[in-house]
């Protein structure tokens, strides 16, 4: 794939970033920059900051120093307006977190809806269309509990998809499922990342976080570690991320 | 035991019967729609970030849920009639029922919203919906679906609890039985009469509250596992 020219605008931009949760020390002064398109896959130990930093992009952890900007969009000043930062950052998460009580459509146009303010027309447009792009235009009518893991997955990405965010956050969305299903979520991601959107992925996908990742952050201890494109799994530079290589497969 | 039943005296004076009963619902009916709405909203109070407001609803379930209804039918009725607030029995016990059942309704209610998974919120949350659009968008329908079996049974409850009423004069269906047995001299058969009409009043709000949850909670009549009763 054409990796994205890192001329291309920032979107994403982490500089100095401090977290604690209590004693713990959890980022310890996280820098990276993310140009218009490309994808970033991040990997390292439970424990590394991963997360955190992920989770921290779009505010739903408060860091404790440091900037972190998005979209334009200053995420560490507390007057931040919170609506329209999430209307430009889509994120899945590792347990999907679909509302059970609504069927997948409904599932998918309630934000469009109720934050963008779309007629109910054009919010089951954007559902049939983002359904498709998922593979799953024949499941607007199920509930949740009625689709499998993988399944659910895709309706997540699909309703984060169709607030047409300017970057997309996953959140180890594969963690959950086996490998089967793991692969055709991942079959989506890949779509995505062809087809232009800037993403931001923590995953435990080797295989795949080398193959469609234009860089690959490996976070070790709250920093990171080492930085490079995908042939960096191939060559390691540090003594961590050799380790993290052979023990963590 | 040589006691001999006569229902012919207590029976006749069905009409009687049919207005307690009659009364029994207009208590019941607008005591528990009200009462669930005011208690639903205490429960997103004591929920709420805000300190005092989270503790004012915590402390007035507190109150309700440690004092006895009559003593609070009591309070409501004398109470407002000693500030020189004249009001009828009727809505006095009207008054007092809210108070009851809203404060049942919002530890219910409360129950069923701390059960929606925290993700859940995030997700909603990370869409850009607002507090207020979470709450009813997110939060509300599946928390009622969730604890609408304990609903169910505090609503019956309170349609019982009604009776308590009779005592400030309300005259819904245990005053109906009180003066009824003391014109025909036939308690027993009085009372035994008006068991078998709050066991048919039970019975029928029962379903009643059934059908509603079927129509209400879509997932579960799609998914046909029923509403729990």
């Amino acid at each position: 794939m054409t990796q994205a020219p890192a001329t291309n605008p920032v979107v994403v931009e982490l500089k100095d970033v401090h977290k604690r949760f209590g004693a713990n020390h959890v980022l310890k002064g996280v820098s990276f920059a993310i140009p218009k398109g490309q994808v970033v896959a991040i990997i390292g130990k439970s424990g590394s900051g991963k997360s955190t930093a992920l989770r921290c992009i779009d505010r739903l952890e408060i860091i404790d120093s440091g900037t972190i900007e998005v979209c334009g969009h200053a995420v560490h000043d507390p007057a931040i307006d919170l609506r329209r930062l999430r209307q430009d950052v889509g994120i899945v998460f590792q347990s999907y977190n679909l509302f059970p009580h609504l069927t997948v459509e409904q599932n998918i146009t309630l934000a469009p809806r109720a934050v963008k303010g779309l007629s109910g027309a054009d919010a089951l447009a954007i559902a049939e269309r983002t359904l498709r792009q998922v593979g799953l235009a024949d499941k607007a009518q199920a509930y949740p509990e009625q689709l499998s893991g993988g399944q659910q997955q895709r309706v997540a990405i699909a309703r984060s998809l169709a607030m047409e965010p300017q970057v997309m956050l996953f959140d180890e969305v594969t963690s959950a499922l086996d490998p089967q299903l793991t692969g055709e979520v991942l079959r989506v991601i890949e779509q995505l990342a062809q087809g232009g959107m800037t993403m931001v992925l923590v995953t435990h996908e080797m295989e795949f976080a080398a193959r469609v990742a234009d860089t690959i952050i490996y976070m070790h201890e709250g920093k990171v570690w080492e930085t490079g494109p995908g042939q960096m799994l191939r060559e390691p530079q540090t003594p961590e991320l050799r380790d993290f290589l052979s023990h963590g497969l | 035991m040589d006691y001999t039943f006569d229902f012919a005296s207590v029976v006749a004076a069905w009409p009687q019967f049919l207005e307690g009963a009659w009364l029994t619902i207009q208590l019941s009916f607008p005591a528990t729609v009200i009462g669930f709405v005011m208690g639903t909203l205490c429960a997103i109070g004591r929920r709420s970030a805000v300190r005092w407001l989270s503790k004012l609803c915590g402390a007035y379930v507190e109150v309700v849920r440690n004092t006895p209804l009559l003593v609070q039918v009591f309070l409501v009725f004398f109470g407002l009639s000693s500030l020189g607030w004249k009001v009828p029995a009727f809505t006095a016990a009207l008054v007092a029922l809210v108070i009851n059942v809203a404060a049942y309704s919002c530890e219910i209610m409360r129950a069923g919203m701390d059960a929606i998974h925290k993700g859940q919120l995030e997700a909603a949350e990370c869409l850009g919906l607002t507090r207020r659009q979470v709450y009813w968008h997110v939060i509300l329908r599946p928390a009622m679906e969730k604890v609408y079996p304990a609903l169910t049974s505090q609503f019956v409850l309170l349609m019982l609890a009604t009776s308590i009423t009779s005592q400030i004069s309300v005259e819904e269906l245990t005053a109906t039985a009180a003066r009824v047995q003391s014109e025909t001299f036939r308690p027993f058969e009085a009372y035994i009469l008006v068991a078998v009409a709050y066991l048919a009043l039970s019975l029928l709000m029962r379903a009643g509250l059934w059908l509603f949850g079927l129509a209400v909670f879509t997932r579960r009549r799609r998914l046909g596992t029923g509403v729990a009763r």
